[in-house]
């Protein structure tokens, strides 16, 4: 019952990875999700109220439900397009 | 419809190409480049980062709001990743209109909301160090 975990930008190279899997059991959040993976990289740990979350490829709330087979990402803020016009 | 995210060199004329159509009296294109200094920094280059999947499905779903709202025949978009050098192309996006006022508007308003919430990271590098530029806020990290 695992949900598999998606990582860019600043936050991939906090954690040193691009992808991770968790353990979902019965269901965790996507919230959850996140505070589970800070257990595994610290370095991901405070940046709670930066994150947004994407559950297959929908932005979605911290208390959208994750499953068995999902994938989260974690979305530090966007920066994208032209250089900073 | 074309939406792409792509590591490769941007082709802004094979964009054009493809979004007119023969009823198109206009097509609006935008070019978003690299340029060499931002804050007062001498930029080196940029590094582009996406989740590819995402980026390219936000890109159709915003296409399909610019063609549900103004009288165009045709979008394309297409983002880069990877490193970017100076002058470089990063976004385009193009747009086909019988009438060029809908097709500005339109390419106007699809590069303002894209860069709103498209899944797309930048990271400036300069002499001596580099940060991943994320919305207002910046994050050193070099």
């Amino acid at each position: 019952m695992k949900a598999r975990v998606r990582l860019f930008a600043r936050l991939s190279e906090l954690a040193g990875t691009r992808e991770a899997e968790v353990e979902v059991g019965e269901g965790l959040t996507a919230g959850e999700v996140y505070r589970a993976l800070c257990g595994r990289y610290p370095a991901l740990s405070g940046l709670n109220g930066s994150i947004r979350y994407a559950v297959n490829g929908e932005y979605a709330e911290p208390g959208h439900p994750v499953g068995e087979g999902d994938e989260v990402a974690l979305i530090p803020p966007v920066s994208g397009g032209s250089h900073a016009v | 419809m074309l939406f792409e995210v792509t590591s490769a060199v941007l082709d802004p004329q094979r964009l054009i190409d493809h979004v007119r159509k023969d009823e198109s009296g206009a097509v609006a294109l935008f070019s978003g480049v690299v340029r060499n200094e931002n804050l007062g920094r001498r930029v080196l280059y940029l590094e582009y980062d996406s989740y590819q999947e995402m980026a390219e499905r936000v890109m159709r779903e915003i296409a399909d709001e610019a063609l549900a709202r103004w009288p165009i025949t045709d979008v394309g978009m297409q983002h880069r990743t990877g490193r970017l050098e100076i002058g470089e192309a990063s976004l385009l996006v193009a747009v086909s209109a019988p009438h060029r006022k809908a097709a500005f508007e339109a390419c106007h308003a699809l590069v303002d909301r894209f860069k709103e919430v498209a899944p797309v990271w930048k990271k400036e590098v300069w002499e001596g160090g580099e940060e991943w530029i994320e919305g207002e806020a910046v994050n050193r990290s070099g």
